[in-house]
């Protein structure tokens, strides 16, 4: 994972509540492995169906074609668990959401790519939009993951918090997985433990074929 | 120190603290899909890292498999790929595959309770944010993103924040011809989409009890849509009966031993939730979604709200989904003109949900001009409804009856409506374009879904029942 430790750029409002996974980053028609993350995002929102763009669209807008800081309401990434409403952001060069809240999974997913999500609480979060709006993408903002601060045209520094375990997951790149192999050991022990006293949670077989789909565990 | 059935799971399963204060909970059985595995098996593969426990592990192709009789691989072309590196990465990592033609194939969340993958006080993931349907059986369970899949298949374990506990009460019993849909969307409605953002939801109280197992997985797969990650009914003597015989239950003693745990698994008197919410199942009728998210819901007699009627805050959203539904506030939901119905997904594709929809559809016929479609669940639900002659009802009353998967719900298959139609779906998401572009949802019951089909409008099942007797 990317590290993060402060990012300077264009932020963009995108002030609406419960923007949903399926708005950010669409199921698309035709699909492969390797799909397009750039294009995808709000690809419905962005295009018109002839596949022309919605010159409308904040993101469409010149002076937010290359935002790096997304700014939104409440619930952001409401509904499926798809990571790739996460990577379809980072594709586009977006490092930052602040949000006054966003949908648990999406905010995992985000923590787990190094895409940085700020909780601002609504009064803070309004004053900040209405700072960005003014600021309409002529100057950048910088969002400081060391200092904990927003800084920025239009008014004061703004503070935000985030725990203390998150941020130094994102200022690090932590391997996620390699943080939870340290526990290795710890897992074994569960798994004995569980072994003798729910053993019908550390075995699943099928009962009708006992001999064929024996398996070995590690 | 009483407890609730939340902390006993979770405090079983809890493996160790991580050095970030994540709590690390063990995952007893993990059930992968196609549209996200083969990241994580491209990962592992990079990494140099194994899966952990394959036993534990299963599979199934559901996403994007084509619902078209006789499909194969290539029936939905662009799913093709996903299915078979699907069936590459389960080969190499030693993976049980429910694939495309396993007589058992089918929803993850209609498959792992049915063949009774999933027990209850067992802790469950699947990359898809519907993996709470198996709180149904009583399991704890997360929907998980691709990085979490990664880090589960290498560990068998989560790295999760404890969530804050909700117990939801359901009170009263529901008249007839209303069900565990029309009380989850209600309770979406009353809740909102973000109102157990942060929550495991226990669901408890009268009308719970009285629910079928099959009803009981529908209000929990409902859960993620009011925000919740993980929602579960306390298992009883009816999920009991309803696990024994199951493919993958424990055998002999062992399913005594269970049974004996199992049945302390509740929620102690004196245990205190950081939430109690209570709603009253008894003088509801029938629910459906007017707009755009799950919690824009009015009974079937409603009508689309007016502005004012709406809580300020979701003026703007009301606002957007007047105009994408196509309909204009105070207008009544019943006698809207479809051009779809779907029954199906794992929300509404079990067995008991077809049997209600044939039980209305048999006798009658789809109003002309109206698209109606069957999908089964699993395999398994196709072939039970098979065996009571229930696909001879459905294609006699002009229904198309599809293979099994995930077809309509989010259209990944291919399945999707045209621009401008109207839908009502026994789905989970009303979002716009999710069943194609420009598509208009409405989220409803199996029983609502199959009287519109016939009405050719929305339609009220009590209605249009009382009006044949």
């Amino acid at each position: 994972m990317q590290p993060f430790a402060s990012h300077t750029g264009i932020a963009a409002p995108l002030v609406k509540d419960d923007i949903n996974t399926d708005q950010i980053a669409p199921i698309m028609h035709s699909r492969s492995l390797k799909e397009d993350y750039r294009a995808m995002l709000f690809h419905r929102t962005r295009r018109h169906e002839d596949g022309s763009e919605d010159p409308d669209f904040v993101l469409n807008r010149p002076q937010f074609r290359s935002a790096g800081i997304l700014v939104t309401g409440h619930n952001f990434g409401a509904g499926s668990s798809r990571e790739s409403a996460v990577w379809s952001m980072l594709a586009n060069n977006i490092r930052v959401i602040v949000a006054k809240s966003f949908a648990d999974i999406y905010r995992e997913n985000c923590l787990q790519n190094g895409l940085l999500p700020v909780v601002l609480g609504p009064q803070l979060a309004d004053a900040f939009i209405d700072r960005v709006v003014a600021a309409d993408g002529a100057a950048p903002f910088t969002v400081d993951l060391v200092a904990l601060r927003i800084r920025g045209p239009g008014g004061p520094d703004i503070a935000f918090e985030i725990s203390a375990a998150d941020r130094m997951r994102l200022l690090e790149g932590l391997d996620d997985i390699g943080m939870t192999l340290k526990h290795l050991e710890e897992i074994i022990d569960w798994e004995r433990r569980a072994a003798a006293l729910q053993p019908w949670l550390q075995s699943a077989k099928d009962n009708r074929k006992p001999v064929q789909d024996e398996r070995e565990t590690a | 120190m009483p407890a609730t059935l939340f902390d006993k799971i979770w405090n079983f399963h809890r493996v160790g603290e991580r050095a970030d204060g994540r709590d690390l909970i063990y995952i007893d059985r993990h059930v992968l899909h196609e549209l996200h595995a083969h990241h994580a098996f491209a990962q592992l593969q990079k990494q140099r890292r194994r899966v952990h426990r394959p036993d534990l592990t299963f599979a199934v192709q559901d996403h994007t498999v084509a619902t078209k009789p006789g499909r194969d691989d290539d029936t939905n072309p662009s799913g093709a790929a996903f299915i078979k590196a699907m069936r590459q990465g389960c080969r190499e990592n030693g993976i049980r595959l429910f694939d495309v033609d396993d007589p058992e194939q089918g929803i993850s969340h209609v498959v792992a309770p049915e063949l009774g993958i999933v027990l209850p006080g067992a802790t469950h993931a699947v990359p898809d944010s519907h993996a709470s349907t198996v709180g149904g059986v009583g399991a704890l369970a997360f929907g998980c993103g691709t990085s979490e899949l990664a880090h589960i298949l290498v560990t068998q374990v989560m790295a999760l924040k404890r969530p804050q506990r909700m117990r939801v009460r359901l009170d009263g019993h529901p008249g007839p011809h209303v069900n565990a849909k029309d009380v989850a969307l209600r309770l979406i409605a009353e809740l909102g989409v973000a109102g157990a953002r942060g929550y495991a939801v226990e669901y408890a109280g009268a009308a719970v009890r009285g629910m079928p197992i099959e009803q009981r997985m529908t209000l929990c797969n409902l859960n993620i849509e009011m925000g919740g990650r993980s929602g579960f009914v306390a298992p009883d003597a009816a999920t009991f009966a309803w696990l024994a015989g199951r493919s993958y239950i424990p055998q002999g003693a062992l399913w005594d031993r269970a049974l004996e745990y199992w049945r302390t698994l509740k929620t102690d008197d004196d245990a205190t939730f950081d939430r109690e919410v209570v709603l009253d199942c008894a003088s509801l009728e029938p629910q459906i979604t007017w707009g755009t998210d799950p919690s824009q819901v009015v009974g079937i007699s409603g009508r689309v709200p007016e502005p004012g009627a709406v809580d300020p805050s979701r003026r703007a959203a009301a606002e957007s989904a007047f105009a994408y539904m196509g309909l204009a506030p105070g207008t009544p939901l019943a006698g809207l003109p479809v051009n779809r119905v779907f029954i199906g997904s794992c929300t509404n594709s079990r067995l008991p949900d077809l049997q209600t929809a044939a039980a209305i559809v048999r006798g009658r016929h789809v109003a002309a001009g109206v698209i109606a479609m069957v999908v089964p669940g699993s395999s398994s639900v196709k072939r039970a409804a098979e065996a009571a002659g229930l696909d001879r009802v459905f294609r006699d009353a002009g229904f198309f009856w599809g293979e099994s998967g995930c077809s309509m719900c989010a259209g990944g298959n291919g399945d999707r409506g045209e621009p401008g139609e109207r839908c009502v779906s026994t789905t989970n998401r009303n979002f716009e374009n999710r069943q194609g572009p420009k598509v208009r949802t409405h989220l409803a019951s199996p029983a609502t879904a199959a009287a519109t089909a016939i009405a050719g409008r929305i339609a009220d099942v009590r209605q249009l029942l009382e009006g044949a007797a």
